[in-house]
C-alpha cells in the first residue's frame, strides 16, 4: 500500500458520499475524513502480511447454487406490502421524477 | 433465577400457568425498562393472549413444545408480522413487517413467547447500545455503564429477568461481548446452523442469529429449537444437525483446550480479564481437559480485515433504505435528491461512517487494496483456525478485553469502540460457533466473560465444556 499520510482527501469523501447516495453536510464530511483517515491508517496493518498466492474468502461457506421447483406459490400480500410504503399510486410505489422534463 | 427448562416442565405438566409466569415477568419489565431501556416495545397483551392459548394446549392434555410458556425477548432487527421493527434506526421508525422471520416461527411453534423488541446499535452496528436512535441501554448491573453492543437490549433484558431468554445477532460480537458485560450466556452458532430469514441484513457472509439465556442449559435449550434447514435461507445447513442438550453433561475427560495466545495476553486485555481465562482453562483441566496454549498469529489482523469486510458487506445491504418502498421518506425534487435527503436524515453517524467506508473499501481503485486484501487476511484467519483445530477441540480466549465501560467513554473514537470487539471477530471471520460464559466479577464489581470457541458445528463439544467451567465458576 502507498505510504501516503493522507489516507484519503475531503474531495474523496464528498464524492464517496455521492456514490453511497448520503446527502452529508459540510460538517458531517470534515468530521468523517478524519475518522476515515484513523480506520483506513489502522487498516495499513495488513500491509505487513505476504499475502502472495492467498485465494480471497468471500463467503465460510462453500456455496452451491440452490435450486428447487419452478413453482407458483403464495408471496407477501400485496396491500400489506403497499400499506409501509411512504407513497404509493395504482398499486405501484410513487416516486418523484427520475427523468427531466422535456 | 428461574431457568427457561424449569418454566417449560412445569407449564406442560400443569403445575404453573403461562400466564402466571408472563405475568411476572411482565411485572419485571415494568419496574425497571424505563431505568434501563433494554426494550423498545413490549407485546404485553399479544404475550398474555399467548400464554392464554398455551395453557389452553395444556388443558385440553396436549403439549405446546419445549419452550411451552417461556418469555423470549427479541432483539429489533428480527422481523414480526405486524409488529414494529426499527432496526434502532430512525430510517425505520414505524415499519411493520408482512414477514416473520423463521427464527420467531420457531420459537413460537415451540411454545415460547414473544415478549417485546430489544434495544440495539443501529442496524447491529455498535459495541455498546449507544448508538440506538432510541436512546442508550444501560448495564442492569450498574446504570452507569454500557450493556455491550450491538445486542445490549438482548442482554441486559436477560439479566434484568424481563424474560429468561433472549434472541440477538452476532456479525462481529455483537452477541457475546454484551452477553460478557452484563454477566450472561451468549452463544453465536456456526454459520449456516440458524437460518437468517426475517433478520434484516447487516454483513451477510458474517450475521448469525443466536441465543442469550442465564445458563448454559438454557441457552442449549433454546439453540437447538431455532437450528436446521430453512428452504428460505440458502446459506442455512441442508443436512441434519447434532443437537447440543443431549450430551451437555457428558465433561470434558481427554478433551483438548487450546487458549489462544494473541487474545488472551494482548495488548490491551484486563488483568482480570486475563485471570478469568487462566481460571476457567484450570477448571476444564482439573475436570480431566489437556490444557496448552497455542498461537494463531493472524488473529492480530482480524480486526483490520473486519473493518473492510462488515462496511463493504453493509453499504451494499443497507442501499435497500432509498424513502421507496418503507420506512422513511424526507421529499426531494427529484429522486436521487430524495434518495440523498431521505439516507442523510434516517441513518445515524455510525451507520453512516461504516456505509462511507464500505463504499470507499468497494469503490475503484481500492478494491485491491482494502477490500481484496481483507478477504486474504480473512484466508489466513481461517487457515490459522484450521491448523490449531488438528490438535485441539475447543479454545479458549476473552470475550471482550476488558469489563463494561462507562457510557460516553468511547463514543469520541471510533477506533477504541472497535477494539471491543478484538477477541470476538476472528470466529465470525471463520464462520465458526463460540460463546461467552460469565467468570465472576472484576475490581469493578463488573462481570467478566470467557469465551469457548470450536470449529464449524463444533457446538455438542463446545457446550460440553462450557457446562464445566459454568459449574467451577465464582
Amino acid at each position: 500500500m502507498t505510504p501516503d499520510p493522507v489516507a484519503i482527501t475531503r474531495a474523496e469523501v464528498a464524492h464517496v458520499a455521492k456514490l453511497a447516495r448520503l446527502g452529508l453536510t459540510a460538517d458531517e464530511i470534515d468530521r468523517l475524513t478524519g475518522e476515515l483517515a484513523g480506520i483506513l491508517i489502522h487498516a495499513r496493518d495488513m500491509g505487513e502480511l505476504d499475502l502472495t498466492g492467498v485465494e480471497p474468502t468471500t463467503h465460510p461457506l462453500p456455496l452451491v447454487n440452490v435450486v428447487r421447483p419452478d413453482e407458483v406459490e403464495p408471496t407477501l400480500d400485496r396491500d400489506e406490502v403497499l400499506a409501509a410504503a411512504p407513497e404509493v399510486e395504482d398499486n405501484r410505489f410513487r416516486v418523484p421524477r427520475i427523468l427531466e422534463a422535456p | 433465577m428461574d431457568r427457561a427448562y424449569e418454566i417449560a416442565a412445569s407449564v406442560r405438566s400443569g403445575e404453573r400457568s403461562a400466564r402466571e409466569v408472563i405475568d411476572g415477568y411482565l411485572d419485571n419489565v415494568a419496574a425497571r425498562n424505563d431505568e434501563l431501556n433494554a426494550l423498545l416495545l413490549v407485546s404485553a397483551d399479544a404475550a398474555r393472549a399467548s400464554a392464554d392459548a398455551i395453557d389452553a394446549v395444556v388443558a385440553q392434555g396436549k403439549d405446546p413444545g419445549p419452550l411451552a410458556g417461556v418469555p423470549v425477548v427479541l432483539k429489533d432487527n428480527l422481523c414480526q408480522r405486524g409488529v414494529p421493527t426499527t432496526c434502532g434506526s430512525r430510517i425505520l421508525e414505524g415499519w411493520k413487517p408482512p414477514y416473520t422471520a423463521t427464527v420467531v416461527e420457531a420459537v413460537i411453534a415451540a411454545g415460547g413467547i414473544a415478549l417485546g423488541k430489544a434495544n440495539l446499535d443501529e442496524f447491529a452496528m455498535g459495541s455498546s447500545t449507544e448508538n440506538s436512535a432510541f436512546g442508550p441501554t444501560r448495564n442492569p448491573h450498574d446504570p452507569s455503564r454500557v450493556p455491550g453492543g450491538s445486542s445490549g437490549g438482548s442482554a441486559a433484558a436477560v439479566a434484568a429477568e424481563f424474560a429468561p431468554l433472549a434472541l440477538g445477532s452476532d456479525t462481529g460480537g455483537s452477541i457475546r461481548q454484551p452477553a460478557a458485560l452484563c454477566g450472561v450466556v451468549g452463544v453465536k452458532p456456526t454459520y449456516g446452523r440458524v437460518s437468517r430469514y426475517g433478520l434484516v441484513a447487516f454483513a451477510s457472509s458474517l450475521d448469525q442469529i443466536g441465543p442469550f439465556a442465564t445458563s448454559v442449559s438454557d441457552a442449549a435449550l433454546l439453540l437447538d429449537a431455532i437450528s436446521g434447514h430453512d428452504r428460505r435461507d440458502s446459506t442455512s445447513f441442508a443436512d441434519q444437525l447434532i443437537p447440543v442438550a443431549p450430551s451437555l453433561n457428558e465433561g470434558v475427560a481427554g478433551l483438548r483446550v487450546g487458549v489462544i495466545e494473541e487474545l488472551t495476553n494482548g495488548e490491551g486485555v484486563a488483568p482480570e480479564v486475563r485471570a478469568a481465562v487462566s481460571a476457567a482453562a484450570a477448571a476444564l483441566e482439573a475436570a480431566g481437559a489437556i490444557i496448552e496454549m497455542v498461537s494463531l498469529p493472524s488473529t492480530q489482523f482480524g480486526l483490520s480485515a473486519y473493518y473492510m469486510i462488515a462496511p463493504a458487506e453493509a453499504s451494499s445491504n443497507l442501499a435497500r433504505y432509498d424513502g421507496v418502498r418503507y420506512g422513511l421518506r424526507v421529499d426531494g425534487d427529484d429522486l436521487s435528491t430524495m434518495n440523498e435527503r431521505t439516507r442523510d436524515a434516517g441513518f445515524g453517524a455510525e451507520v453512516k461512517r461504516r456505509i462511507m467506508l464500505g463504499t470507499y473499501a468497494l469503490s475503484a481503485g481500492y478494491y485491491d487494496a482494502y477490500y481484496g486484501r481483507a478477504q486474504r487476511v480473512r484466508t489466513l484467519i481461517t487457515r490459522d483456525f484450521d491448523r490449531v483445530y488438528e490438535n485441539c477441540d475447543v479454545l479458549l480466549s476473552p470475550t471482550s478485553p476488558t469489563t463494561a465501560f462507562k457510557l460516553g467513554d468511547r463514543t469520541a473514537d471510533p477506533m477504541a469502540m472497535y477494539q471491543s470487539d478484538v477477541c470476538t471477530i476472528p470466529t465470525n471471520l471463520a464462520g465458526h460457533p463460540a460463546m461467552s460464559l460469565p467468570w465472576g466479577k472484576g475490581a469493578d464489581g463488573m462481570p467478566v466473560g470467557v469465551q469457548v470457541l470450536a470449529p464449524a458445528l463444533g457446538e455438542p463439544t463446545m457446550f460440553r465444556a462450557a457446562r464445566v467451567i459454568e459449574d467451577a465458576a465464582p
